[in-house]
């Protein structure tokens, strides 16, 4: 193998780079104070309430949606359309692109989400059963805010983007799979920028909720803070979170010749399925997935600076994780390793996306952000590496490894490299 | 209801659809769509919402009736002429 990675022996035309990125996570609504909440370990989650299932608690965002939006936009779209707007938005701000003058034809936009209609859905239903479920008052806007690709749509409308959009449904591994497609789209020349991540509207929806506790995996604790805890033994299940991050990717020549400001740069990627389960996860596989993406950037384990964990907080899909981790990385003891949902919780479609980007400002401090609230660490769940309860100096890093997995067997990973 | 009335009531449905315009300097006789950001989907809220409020059934041949206030007032009139306002 070849070090510091491959990537840099591609043309500058093939080298995909990270020059922008918008965000809203439950702790924050900027990549400065998304990152600077994850340092100090403030946590996003709250107490929540919702239809037929009661009180819970959730990662809920705050973010100002007319910003972007008129009142008309956000009462006829979906809440997974007001937040992929904020945040494409906010990423096109960041990147510094000259948006009048861009070609908006060659503009993409690929969103990842877990899922998508769920919401829009339970809420007609909702109404309906005051008009004793005849459906002739079931409203006209429910199929453009269920199709699939209505986040990415939103988009494009709001933005007046010409070029290709949709979302890309990946359960949990969302987020990188929304970048993952970007990268390729750009390799393809099929678009210039791509605008890549995911969403997440999932908290507005009692069934997510409600599945997740008949499956006995939803957290519960009486200091909502305390609530998301991967890792420790005491933890109890997953705090939805809902959440958006989309970044604006560009071949390294475009971004060049702009004179962007580069935050990273995709060194490698993959995506493969474990074909086992409905929902348990598989280590091999995950394994496997971990060993592809490094093979195909071309580093060794020991080459990783920080390691971002997709554990949810689940007994055993943390288990899982750790045991993949724990093959990959044996003999890397220096590397990094953390968790960003025991501090905003499982922004689903948004968690790749939002896990990497809390994760990038590590290439400027040199510092990892912690796992929080990890009184007892599991014995199944110890890694050398990992970060617990105070963000740790790891000195400079050079590449951040993004794990994103979901039901269904999809597993994915994300490499990006300091540039 | 009286056509002051159900003038009211388009009013204040045009209010929830259209959040973002200024209702108060509407001429009833101009269309909607020359004074308003209206489209296709924001006409059916209208038939809609008269639905849920009122029960009232306009069928797709008569949307060319709700092209203005005065007009859909004039249209609604007879309609909703025994209904009682209900307050929103």
């Amino acid at each position: 193998m070849i070090a510091p990675g491959l990537a840099h022996l591609r043309p500058d035309t093939e080298r995909i780079v990270l020059t922008g990125v918008g965000l809203t996570a439950p702790n924050g609504n900027t990549l400065d104070e998304f990152r600077a909440h994850l340092l100090a370990g403030k946590s996003g989650v709250q107490p929540y309430e919702i239809r037929y299932f009661g009180k819970t608690l959730a990662g809920v965002c705050q973010f100002d949606a007319l910003r972007y939006q008129t009142r008309k936009d956000v009462r006829r779209g979906t809440r997974a359309g007001s937040i992929g707007v904020y945040v494409a938005q906010e990423a096109i701000r960041h990147a510094g692109l000259d948006w009048e003058n861009i070609d908006r034809s060659r503009i993409g936009v690929y969103v990842g989400v877990t899922e998508h209609g769920n919401v829009e859905t339970e809420n007609e239903v909702f109404q309906l059963r005051g008009y004793d479920y005849d459906t002739s008052f079931w409203s006209h806007h429910h199929n453009p805010r269920t199709v699939a690709n209505n986040p990415a749509g939103e988009i494009a409308l709001n933005l007046g983007i010409t070029g290709p959009h949709y979302t890309i449904g990946a359960a949990c591994a969302a987020g990188n799979a929304g970048i993952i497609q970007g990268a390729q789209m750009l390799r393809l020349g099929d678009c210039d920028v791509a605008l890549a991540g995911g969403v997440s509207e999932s908290i507005h929806t009692f069934g997510i909720f409600a599945s997740f506790k008949s499956q006995g995996a939803l957290a519960e604790h009486e200091d909502p803070t305390r609530a998301s805890r991967p890792f420790d033994t005491r933890r109890n299940g997953i705090v939805v979170a809902e959440g958006g991050c989309l970044y604006v990717m560009e071949r390294l020549s475009d971004a060049k010749a702009r004179g962007a400001e580069i935050l990273g740069e995709l060194a490698g990627y993959a995506i493969n399925t474990d074909a086992t389960d409905f929902v348990l996860p598989n280590p091999d596989r995950q394994a496997e997935c971990v060993e592809l993406a490094l093979r195909r950037a071309g580093l060794h384990a020991d080459q990783i600076g920080v390691v971002s964990t997709h554990a949810t907080g689940t007994t055993t899909g943390d288990i899982q994780e750790c045991d993949a981790l724990r093959r990959v990385f044996s003999g890397a003891p220096r590397i990094a390793m953390n968790n960003t949902k025991s501090l905003i919780g499982h922004a689903m479609g948004a968690a790749g996306a939002l896990e990497l980007a809390g994760n990038l400002g590590s290439f400027q401090d040199g510092v990892a952000h912690a796992t929080i609230n990890v009184e007892e660490l599991d014995p199944e769940c110890e890694l050398p590496g990992l970060v617990l309860n105070e963000p740790r100096e790891v000195g400079p890093v050079q590449y951040i490894l993004n794990n994103s997995f979901g039901m269904l067997g999809i597993n994915s990973v994300v490499i990006i490299g300091r540039v | 209801m009286t056509p002051a009335d159900i003038r009211e009531v388009v009013l204040e449905i045009l209010a929830d659809i259209a959040p973002d315009e200024d209702l108060g300097d509407l001429q009833d006789a101009s269309p909607f769509r020359e004074q308003l950001e209206m489209d296709s989907m924001d006409f059916l809220d209208i038939v809609m919402e008269l639905r849920k409020r009122y029960r009232v059934q306009i069928p797709e041949e008569d949307y060319p009736q709700l092209v203005s206030m005065e007009s859909t007032v004039r249209y609604l009139e007879p309609r909703l002429r025994e209904v009682e306002r209900v307050p929103s």
